[in-house]
């Protein structure tokens, strides 16, 4: 793959070219597919195998779970339709072979939390789901990206799919993340820098000694919400850090094959002047805890800001979007975003759900009392386990917050966790879009600590001045 | 599919960016099953909240011009699933969310990205009443009395539109080389193979 005499590449060259088995003049590659996620959500795509009288070609490179339909509350599903879908992928799982890790299996969760813990997840390979948050798995240096039913579908058929290879942008961010600045405000600070749609088209690449420094947890966080700046996939360059996470996962490469592995994944990193259609780079120590205040990712600002005053914008259409987001959003221009009244907080969904997520909400609200309602979902299972185990869960209640059964809950609502019309939701889920946590709902979107923060002060607050 | 060529139709002007697929769909709406009756959840809070919103759950002009970064956001194909069966056969922006672009293609819709300016141009002409021809084998779009407007398109997914191929039967005539790649790989790459699934005592 590093022949000295070819130009150097990047790791998603190296990735690309070793998956695709052949490429069309018009630059459309057909991709393999190492493994394939899929969720009880996906039933399109089984339907339309069925339809067409086709199988699965690789359930052994085809993982289910149910997440997105899941309560939080313990029990069977009340709703019947959303009982039907879970039903739809246990019916599948049966009838095509694949593993599925539904209700009541120990190692169910969201689907981007299940991957990496159960080791389905590696560097080096592609991996694709019917979820756009997909990208999170490319925290480990693998493409990963979210596809519709009918490319699930496709890749059921065929463990292939046909792309055009997307352009290569890197982001580099450069020095320390300041005390209590999280990877959520490190990626709200990228995605505010280039803009929702400023990687369409794009496989972003982050690097630099602040990404360096991340543990997996942060790199998933991170790389989750590549989609949200509209990039294909987000990759971090696998390392020791990567290697250590993976090493003894259930279903990761044992004893000499890991080792044969890590030798394989040393040679992904981009290779020393290889070339980015794009580079942007961030200096870390000049990102503050980060908020959104509308309904764009890009609304994204340090809390110390305030909300923009729409006279001020630089043309009418900018005018038009802020005033149509303040309004929406029940704000004031120039109001202070320190200050602003919540009615709930969400701490959980695949951006934050993890650990080290739990342990960063748990450390502020040590003692504390929430002053409005709140729902903390652990991301899967074994992450549920490992908090009561260390008595996070034990945090929450007495805090006041409910602790909830493993799933999406109240990032996309679908599970009938909503926020009322109205109400305004902290969240650390990943999108502050109109209606997207339930009809009317108006989402702020914060790290852990910050969300944690805001359930103690009732309002959006600097989590600095929590700090011990 | 639907085979695209050639249209000539009136367009609705939705000139706002970051169009997401929650708005085109909002989530609730995900769990139906896949029938012809998915264009009654087209843009279905938002319409409850804008009176005069320009698309309904029928009667649509069949060209949608939208803002850029259309279809941002969440992978559900329902969000094409709502235009298409609400009528809508053609969207044209700056730019796209590139899941939903290539959910469109799947089912007959067509995408054209063409710039701000070409954009406002077409706007105005609709404004003062012209339809459009959208020319997909010709790669062109055209006000009614206007300059044709070239668009760029992937040969690939031109052909599958014009012709309204299934592409996984596509890629079936290359089955041979898929199965070929598959053995190189599986020796060349052991430790990517995943291991057994851990054995595991039920929940509770």
């Amino acid at each position: 793959m590093t022949d000295p005499m070819s130009r150097p590449l990047t790791l998603f060259d190296k990735i690309w070219n070793a998956h695709a088995i052949l490429t069309r003049e018009d630059g459309t590659a057909l991709l393999w597919i190492d493994r394939h996620l899929v969720h009880e959500g996906s039933f399109h795509a089984f339907d339309i195998i069925a339809r067409d009288g086709r199988g699965v070609r690789r359930p052994d490179l085809t993982f289910g779970v149910a997440d997105h339909y899941v309560p939080s509350t313990t029990g069977p599903i009340g709703d019947a339709e959303a009982a039907g879908l879970v039903a739809g992928i246990e019916a599948n799982a049966a009838r095509h072979g694949f593993d599925l890790m539904g209700p009541g299996d120990p190692r169910q969760g969201i689907v981007h939390v299940v991957g990496p813990e159960q080791g389905i997840t590696l560097p080096g390979l592609t991996l694709v789901c019917g979820d756009s948050h997909t990208s999170t798995h490319g925290a480990f240096g693998a493409l990963a990206f979210g596809i519709g039913a009918s490319e699930v579908a496709h890749v059921l058929a065929t463990q292939t799919l046909w792309q055009r290879k997307p352009s290569a942008l890197r982001v580099g961010v450069d020095g320390a993340l300041g005390a209590h600045v999280a990877a959520k405000d490190l990626i709200l600070a990228i995605i505010a820098a280039i803009g929702a749609s400023g990687a369409v088209g794009h496989v972003i690449e982050y690097a630099g000694s602040a990404i360096r420094a991340l543990s997996m947890d942060g790199r998933m966080t991170l790389c989750n919400m590549s989609i949200e700046a509209g990039g294909r996939a987000g990759l971090v360059a696998p390392d020791d850090t990567t290697f250590a996470y993976v090493e003894g996962r259930p279903r990761a490469p044992k004893g000499a094959d890991f080792v044969t592995a890590v030798a394989a994944w040393r040679r992904l990193p981009s290779d020393a002047g290889a070339v980015f259609d794009r580079e942007v780079t961030l200096d870390a120590a000049a990102i503050a805890p980060t908020v959104t205040w509308g309904n764009t990712l890009d609304t994204a600002l340090a809390v110390t800001g305030r909300v923009p005053d729409p006279d001020a914008a630089h043309d009418a259409p900018a005018r038009g979007r802020i005033a149509a987001q303040i309004a929406y959003m029940g704000l004031t221009p120039n109001a202070a975003l320190d200050g602003i009244p919540v009615d709930r907080v969400f701490i959980g969904s695949c951006t934050n759900g993890r650990i080290e997520d739990l342990r960063a909400a748990a450390a502020v609200l040590r003692g504390r009392r929430a002053t409005v309602p709140g729902l903390v979902v652990a991301g899967s299972v074994p992450v549920q386990r490992a908090a009561e185990a260390e008595g996070l869960d034990r945090v929450f209640t007495d805090a006041g917050l409910r602790w909830g059964e493993p799933g999406c809950s109240m990032c996309t609502g679908m599970n009938g966790d909503t926020v009322a019309p109205g109400e305004r939701c902290a969240s650390t889920s990943n999108r502050n879009f109109v209606g997207r946590q339930g009809p009317g709902s108006r989402t702020h979107l914060m790290s852990p600590a910050m969300a944690a923060a805001a359930a103690v002060a009732g309002a959006i607050t600097d989590v600095r001045r929590f700090a011990p | 599919m639907t085979p695209f060529t050639a249209l000539r139709a009136p367009a609705a002007v939705l000139d706002r960016a970051n169009i997401d697929t929650d708005q085109i769909i909002p989530a609730r709406f995900l769990r139906k099953p896949r029938g012809p009756g998915y264009n009654q959840f087209l843009f279905h809070d938002v319409r409850a909240a804008e009176s005069g919103f320009p698309l309904g759950p029928s009667d649509n002009p069949a060209i949608l011009i939208a803002g850029a970064n259309f279809g941002c956001g969440s992978s559900r194909e329902g969000a094409v699933y709502a235009l298409a069966d609400a009528g809508v056969r053609c969207v044209i922006a700056p730019s796209f969310g590139d899941i939903f672009a290539a959910n469109a293609a799947k089912n007959g819709l067509l995408t054209i990205v063409l710039t701000p300016a070409e954009i406002g141009a077409l706007i105005e002409a609709v404004r003062q009443g012209a339809e459009l021809s959208v020319d997909l084998p010709r790669e062109h779009v055209r006000p009614d009395n206007g300059t044709a407007i070239r668009f760029a398109i992937d040969a690939f997914r031109k052909t599958c539109l014009v012709e309204g191929l299934d592409d996984i039967g596509l890629t079936l005539a290359h089955a041979g080389e898929i199965a070929a790649f598959e053995a190189r790989d599986r020796a060349a790459r052991a430790w990517a193979a995943p291991g057994s699934p851990p054995t595991l005592n039920s929940r509770s």
